[in-house]
């Protein structure tokens, strides 16, 4: 049934009976055109891209537990289309093009929010810095602007001016960046796929692959049976290297715990996202009131999914800086997700080697906000063997050519980027 | 003022003092050892709070942290601390409590209105519309939806208190003081076992000080009291009362905030409000109790509805009847405690109702004989009235009845409180038995005990406690004779999960706080959100500050129920620090305001400062930027002043924030071969060099000087910046690739003060300064260094140059480096020393187009910043291979470049993009982008440096410098980027 | 997560910065140069990696850990035979 106030109010007057299931509990069938492994933002939107724009609807979404409860499910919401590289402004703001339009699309409120996104700066180089990257967006036709102290200001009056270590000296601003609400998004991509004839599969875990004499990959096997497929793609994020290493391939990523952290509900407070530039922080505000905030990664390889004070010591250390008004609210719930860190910080949606495999990685800890050009593009790839335009520089064999992304420009260690 | 509700006697409260405090502005009194809760209870105030979501009125329903409703702000202005449960706020003199989330009262709060649109607003509503039009979401629907969002407000000012955060280790950390902790921390201490024992109360005892019972002969306040006593005895045994364990996290180490001084009105002089602790202990034993849960009816959010036991804790604790007349529904033999406690207190009983068919009848007697109805078998259907004035019931045969009352104990069952073991990934299994989840086979370090543990009986928990701590005594080698156990009994305490009773229709509460009902979970099932992780996403469930430990295991039940699936199948939700909120101030600990990172000072700071120096942070540390002279009102007047009476005299600046490392071995020259892209084996004793070291992956990492002292004695710089970054990757180098070469390597970033005197008398002024030194240039040529005493000091002396004037750098001991740098003046005056600071150092490097860091910003190959022809082609060194992938090499790369605007005036800023006149502002016109750039005083006009695509190509083309984030357009001309005495004549002779 | 240097004992990981994967060697040419640099295992499991002692002895540590549980099992100094 399709969403919308009047049906609620429908249903609101019948107890809400009509709703039906917002996607089908699918059981694997014997093959597909199409077998995406890992229910996460990127893999629900590749399965509804490929069905929408390319009408390949004989496709699987496998995931190993319950969709969107990995990284989709856990991160700091926060969506942007400011980067500085050629290789990923496009991308990004792809993304942020199909951001704006997406609750039309799928039919389900994701909350786009676009209340805009601020990068504080501090020194004069952090701020020539800043100006590059604002230039490089405006030439790729996004929007950017390099603001002084007093517009900073008068935009967060509540920031640390007076007695700052390292005083605040202006800004660089996407008014178009903000946030979407992530279950919201996993949850629309898999409505809206499954409507079109996608079976999500769920509680399937992809235990190795099924190969021809050539050794062109031809299915997998999982915990609920083999699946024949005519492609398989790869979207599992932190869990990348461990799939990979089932067909022999080894990546140029490494997994890493980010935390992240939500504060008991408040009153308004937060007008956008702000994030500190003299150390690791960045806040922004739930609709439900409260504050979303992380900073860092641990540093060490993990798939706990959990990490450990430091990081919450280093987090809070860089908000009470910023904005010390914050001293009194409390931290409320933690969290950690597995990041696949890619040795330039960039993604790679590419072939791999091995015929029928493809991949859909490297995401690093800002895999949400690319979700839907993500799945856009892998279904592109899927679809035509060929990269889309805006995804062309993210390729596997990149690192060996020196065609690097770096954005940080930290070079080849997964944990610095 | 009188408290009608509370009772004549009884509680662990002072009645012989009387404290006063206000709530929404009305004075009311309680006493020392009264939360605000107990407090206002005792004068009969029913309404709390207003609940998220539909602003239904709410009164307290718990004791203790967990409560979901009574959220106040407690005290006001810059302290002013929302979302604060009355249930724990320690009564104080003064205290200021207000209600939250509501409008215009707590009385007539007219956003009660969405109670009616109630059917509208169900789990999960806001997905399926706010979608049209297309901008509304943003521009209209969520900007009210934010404004009704959060519960308490901040007050927008600085935080005033601090926070503290200390240290501790031990054998063992006990967390929980009731019964089982404390014999479980005794026991451990007489096992010799360091112990450090902590619980969130003010009190120890745990759910001893709500019950009446006894241990030992002694009431079991009495017997927690004598056994803290006894406690604080062993030295080796640290109490934390009023800290909360709220994480657990790797290799035993456990996060717990101390809650120094909430209990004052404000902290004493010096104190902080809170402590952050870090407590590494061996083992661990989780005495955190269980949590009681409600059951879901129509109506149980009623003020006047609350758990049995914090009837029990309001009674016998507090001395405060939470009602006149009260009616009890259990499905647990300890409601019937609950039950007797009201009798005992002298409260009207109007019935016990138990869902159970059957109880113990040492339970049912007592309260029979009083005349008390008693419905076994029966069902609360619905609880009427705000406040509560009726309790509507079925008994066994289905005939309805109705009981007038302002009270109903609830009593569902308990939850053993494991969260804690939770946090390393250990969900708690189903316990059929107790109907909880618990603790299965936990990890060896860890063992929940008593009530934690689902051991509910007094002598259980007694028992469980002293098992635990001899465990724990014995795997780390410890062990002693135990005297035997002191008296107790257990009281009956069997219970059947009954997770919802009644129809359910209206509002029966899941999740109180967050408005989640039956009926939530209902349509989560039927739209297909059916495992527990989707379902709390879904409706919210457990995600409010209670974190779920009131409703989160009713919400499995119901899940379990309509999915036709056993508790144990459904599982539970993984449990995530802190156990309870803590504040974000008591996480960043002094690392506040000024104090957030440290401020380092070179050696010449106050003697700058006395100069009148401008400072910059250049990292952590303070650097001079430019010293101003009376008169001067603008820094380019400064910096401009600086350079020239740099380049025309002599100037000094303070250069001791590079990285200085220490090297010593007869095979340092080899390691530096492999370092540097140049060769450095073959550097003579005496004598400097420029070197450039790269990544592993062919960037450029840091460039500096390394200097011979002698043939195994060699010293490097580094950039500022890259201090400790070169550091490691030395000790990496000499540690793990090269373990055979005889290198050992020191940092003596902090050891030297170092100056650099530069401009056409620096000579003159060396020889004055140092007299019995040869500074002559057949002694002391370019790129040549020396060692000499100053004022019997190890002092070095360095030819080197940054700024391409004849110049030097001189390094004395850091402790001497004031001393010096006032020697120098001194002696300097008549050569007009000039102190000059970085702006005017950037100024000359970049007239100079030497790369510094926004050229070596990890972008960049040796072959883009000009400095190619340096590798050696004779050797291998870190990075070599991979600066030749195809891309690196590609002559289409961005080199650096000088730029001069064409009209000779305009300023050039970093940071602006590169395009061909012509071209059109798009990404693809982009060639490039400004690195640095500054006004040039030597050559009168501005100058910057770039990196062009093709630049060592393109010297004489003009370029646009797009910047449109900052300006307008600005024509430049392409020129070799060394803009000053390129033939380095001034450097020399 | 606290790491046994042998030289100062058990220490808290904040005063360490880790570097990744020791298995990788460097090899002397250009064979194998790009997997030393780009390519990793990234296990599930058991790895064997470097940690350096910033604030406390600088030495280079071989660790053992664990990237499930975090556990660590042990650590040698790289210059005492835990060099590849």
């Amino acid at each position: 049934m399709r969403y919308s106030i009047l049906n609620l109010a429908r249903q609101a007057w019948r107890g809400h009976t009509g709703w039906g299931r917002a996607w089908r509990d699918a059981a694997p069938r014997d093959g597909y055109d199409v077998v995406i492994v890992g229910g996460g933002g990127h893999g629900l939107a590749t399965a509804y891209y490929l069905a929408r724009v390319h009408g390949i609807t004989n496709v699987a979404l496998l995931e190993r537990g319950w969709i969107g409860g990995g990284n989709a499910g856990r991160n700091t919401t926060i969506i942007r289309s400011n980067y500085a590289l050629p290789g990923n402004e496009p991308f990004y703001e792809w993304a942020m093009q199909l951001w704006e339009g997406l609750e039309q699309e799928l039919n389900y409120n994701a909350m786009v929010s676009q209340r805009g996104v601020l990068n504080l700066f501090h020194s004069d180089a952090q701020r020539d810095a800043y100006a590059r990257r604002g230039n490089a967006m405006r030439l790729h036709g996004v929007d950017a602007q390099l603001l002084g102290a007093d517009a900073v200001r008068a935009m967060a009056p509540f920031l640390d001016f007076e007695n700052a270590r390292f005083p605040v000296q202006g800004g660089l601003l996407q008014e178009r960046g903000g946030t979407a609400r992530h279950d919201a998004v996993n949850w629309g991509y898999a409505r809206a796929a499954s409507a079109l004839g996608v079976d999500i599969i769920q509680n399937c875990e992809v235990t190795g692959f099924l190969r021809d004499a050539a050794g062109a990959i031809t299915g997998v096997e999982t915990s609920r049976g083999a699946i024949r497929a005519g492609k398989v793609g790869l979207a599992v994020a932190g869990m990348s290297s461990e799939v990979a290493a089932k067909v022999g391939l080894r990546l140029p990523i490494e997994s890493h715990v980010l935390q992240a952290f939500v504060s008991e509900g408040l009153k308004p407070l937060i007008p956008g996202v702000i994030t500190f530039g003299a150390g690791h922080f960045y806040v922004s505000q739930s609709d439900k009131g409260g504050l979303v905030f992380g900073g860092d990664i641990d540093g060490y390889n993990s798939y706990a999914q959990r990490g450990n004070l430091p990081v919450v010591e280093d987090v809070c250390e860089g908000g009470m800086a910023l904005m010390p008004m914050i001293g009194r609210a409390r931290l409320l719930r933690s969290w950690g997700g597995i990041m696949d860190m890619s040795m330039d910080g960039s993604p790679i949606i590419d072939h791999t080697p091995i015929p029928g495999l493809y991949l859909n990685a490297g995401w690093c800890y800002g895999g949400f906000k690319a979700t839907p050009a993500s799945g856009w593009c892998f279904a592109h790839l899927l679809a035509r063997d060929e990269a889309h335009e805006t995804a062309r520089a993210f390729t596997l064999d990149r690192f060996r050519t020196g065609h690097l992304i770096d954005e940080k420009g930290v070079g080849a260690q997964p944990n610095l980027h | 003022m009188t408290q009608p509700f509370r009772l004549g006697a009884g509680g662990l409260i002072d009645r012989s003092r009387t404290l006063h405090f206000t709530f929404d502005g009305k004075p009311y009194t309680g006493h020392p050892g009264d939360t605000l809760a107990s407090a206002l209870l005792a004068h009969g105030t029913r309404l709390f709070g207003r609940s998220f979501k539909y602003h239904r009125p709410r009164g307290v329903l718990t004791a203790g942290s967990e409560e979901p409703n009574a959220l106040i702000t407690l005290r006001s202005g810059a302290r002013a601390e929302p979302n604060t449960r009355a249930t724990t706020a320690e009564l104080f003199d003064g205290l200021e409590a207000s209600s939250q989330n509501r409008w215009p009262s707590l009385k007539f709060d007219l956003m009660a209105v969405n109670q009616l649109a109630s059917p509208l607003f169900v789990a999960g509503f806001y997905y399926k519309t706010f979608m049209w039009p297309a901008k509304a979401w943003e521009k209209i629907y969520e900007p009210l939806v934010r404004r009704a969002a959060g519960l308490g407000a901040l007050s927008g000012l600085e935080d005033p208190d601090h926070y503290e955060h200390d240290h501790a280790f031990c054998d063992l950390l006990v967390v929980g003081a009731g019964p089982a902790g404390l014999i479980a921390a005794l026991d451990a201490a007489r096992s010799g076992l360091s112990v450090v024992l902590a619980d969130e109360a003010p009190l120890a005892g745990g759910l001893l000080l709500a019950e009446r019972v006894s241990i030992g002969g002694q009431s079991g306040a009495d017997w927690a009291a004598a056994t803290l006593a006894e406690l604080a005895s062993y030295p080796s045994l640290r109490i934390l009362p009023r800290t909360t364990v709220f994480g657990r996290f790797d290799d035993g180490e456990h996060g717990a905030i101390e809650r120094v001084a909430d209990h004052l009105p404000i902290p004493l002089p010096g104190q902080p409000r809170q402590r952050l602790w870090k407590i590494v202990a061996r083992r661990t034993i989780l005495a955190t109790g269980a949590t009681e849960r409600p059951i879901v009816f129509d109506g149980n959010d009623r003020p006047g509805v609350m758990l049995a036991s914090a009837v029990s804790t309001y009674l016998n604790r507090y001395g405060v009847a939470p009602g006149r007349r009260a009616v009890v529904f259990t499905a647990c033999d300890s409601g019937w405690q609950t039950a007797a406690d009201l009798l005992a207190a002298g409260v009207a009983l109007a019935a016990v109702i138990d869902a159970r068919g059957q109880a113990p009848a040492s339970l049912i007697a007592p309260i029979r004989a009083a005349g008390v109805p008693v419905l076994l078998g029966g069902q609360v259907v619905a609880a009427k009235g705000s406040p509560l004035r009726a309790v509507i019931a079925r008994d066994a045969s289905g005939a309805a009845q109705r009981f007038a009352a302002d009270l109903l104990a609830v009593a569902g069952g308990w939850n053993p409180q494991v969260a804690l073991a939770g946090h390393l990934g250990h969900r708690p299994d189903w316990r059929e038995g107790i109907a909880a989840y618990a603790l299965g086979d936990g990890p060896a370090d860890l063992a929940a005990v008593g009530a934690a543990d689902g051991v509910y009986g007094l002598a259980g928990a007694l028992a469980s406690g002293r098992a635990a701590a001899q465990a724990a005594a014995q795997a780390l080698g410890q062990s002693a004779a135990l005297p035997p156990l002191p008296l107790a009994e257990d009281a009956p305490h069997g219970v059947s999960p009954v997770w919802a009773s009644g129809p359910c229709r209206g509002k029966a509460f899941v999740d109180f706080q967050h408005d989640v009902t039956a009926s939530d979970v209902t349509l989560a099932v039927q739209e297909g959100f059916t495992s527990v992780e989707h379902l709390k996403r879904y409706t919210t469930l457990g995600m409010a500050t209670d974190q779920g430990r009131v409703g989160q295991v009713n919400g499995h039940g119901l899940l379990a129920a309509a999915t036709g699936r056993t508790l144990a199948e459904t599982g539970t939700i993984r449990a995530r620090p802190p156990v309870v909120p803590v504040a974000i101030g008591a996480f960043g600990g002094h690392h506040r305001g000024r104090h957030f990172r440290p401020t380092r000072h070179t050696a010449s700071h106050d003697w700058a400062a006395e100069r009148g120096a401008v400072f910059v942070d250049v990292g952590q540390w303070k650097r001079a930027q430019w010293y101003p002279q009376p008169g001067e009102t603008h820094w380019r007047q400064s910096v401009d002043r600086e350079v020239n009476a740099t380049r025309n005299g002599v100037g000094l600046c303070d250069v001791s924030t590079l990285g200085k490392i220490e090297l010593i071995g007869p095979d340092v020259g080899t390691l530096l071969d492999r370092l540097y892209i140049n060769l450095f084996s073959t550097l003579p004793v005496g004598k400097a060099r420029y070197g450039l070291m790269l990544r592993e992956d062919g960037i450029a990492m840091d460039d500096g000087t390394v200097t011979r002292f002698a043939p195994n004695r060699w010293f490097m710089t580094t950039t500022t910046a890259n201090a400790a970054r070169v550091m490691q990757h030395i000790d990496f180098a000499r540690q793990v690739l090269w373990p055979y070469l005889d290198v050992q390597a020191a940092s003596v970033t902090e050891q030297w003060a170092t100056f650099s005197l530069a401009g056409p008398k620096a000579r003159d002024l060396l020889r004055a300064a140092l007299p019995e030194v040869d500074v002559s240039n057949e002694a002391l040529p370019y790129m040549g260094a020396t060692t000499l005493r100053w004022q019997g000091h190890a002092a070095r002396l360095y030819r080197l140059s940054f700024s391409g004037e004849l110049a030097y750098e001189i390094s004395v001991p850091a402790a001497q480096g004031d001393a010096l740098v006032r020697h120098l003046f001194a002696v300097g005056a008549p050569f007009g020393l000039t102190p000059y600071g970085t702006e005017a150092l950037g100024v000359m490097r970049i007239e100079k187009g030497h790369p510094a860091g926004n050229e070596l910003n990890g972008w960049t190959t040796a072959a883009d910043l000009g400095l190619g022809r340096m590798a050696s082609k004779k050797k291998d060194f870190i990075g070599r291979v991979m600066a030749q992938r195809p891309a690196m090499v590609d002559p289409a790369r961005p080199r650096l470049v000088g730029l001069v605007p064409e009209d000779g005036v305009s300023a050039i800023r970093a940071g602006g993009h590169l395009l061909a006149p012509g071209a059109a502002p798009v990404a693809a016109s982009d060639e490039g982008y400004v690195s640095s750039a500054c006004y040039s005083p030597t050559l009168g006009h501005p100058i910057a440096l770039a990196m062009l695509a093709r630049g060592a190509d393109r010297h004489g083309e003009t370029i646009i410098v797009h910047d449109p984030v900052r300006g307008g357009d600005v024509l430049a001309r392409v020129v070799d980027p060394v803009f000053f005495d390129p033939a380095g004549e001034r450097l020399r002779g | 997560m606290r790491i046994p240097c042998p030289f100062c004992g058990s220490r808290d990981s904040r005063e360490f910065v880790t570097r990744g994967d020791a298995a990788p060697t460097r090899p002397n040419g250009e064979e194998g140069m790009f997997a030393y640099v780009y390519l990793r295992d990234n296990p599930a499991g058991a790895l064997e990696e470097w940690w350096y002692h910033a604030q406390g002895c600088r030495q280079w540590l071989r660790v053992s850990r664990n990237t499930r549980t975090h556990q660590v099992s042990g650590a040698i100094l790289a210059c005492q035979g835990g060099a590849a």
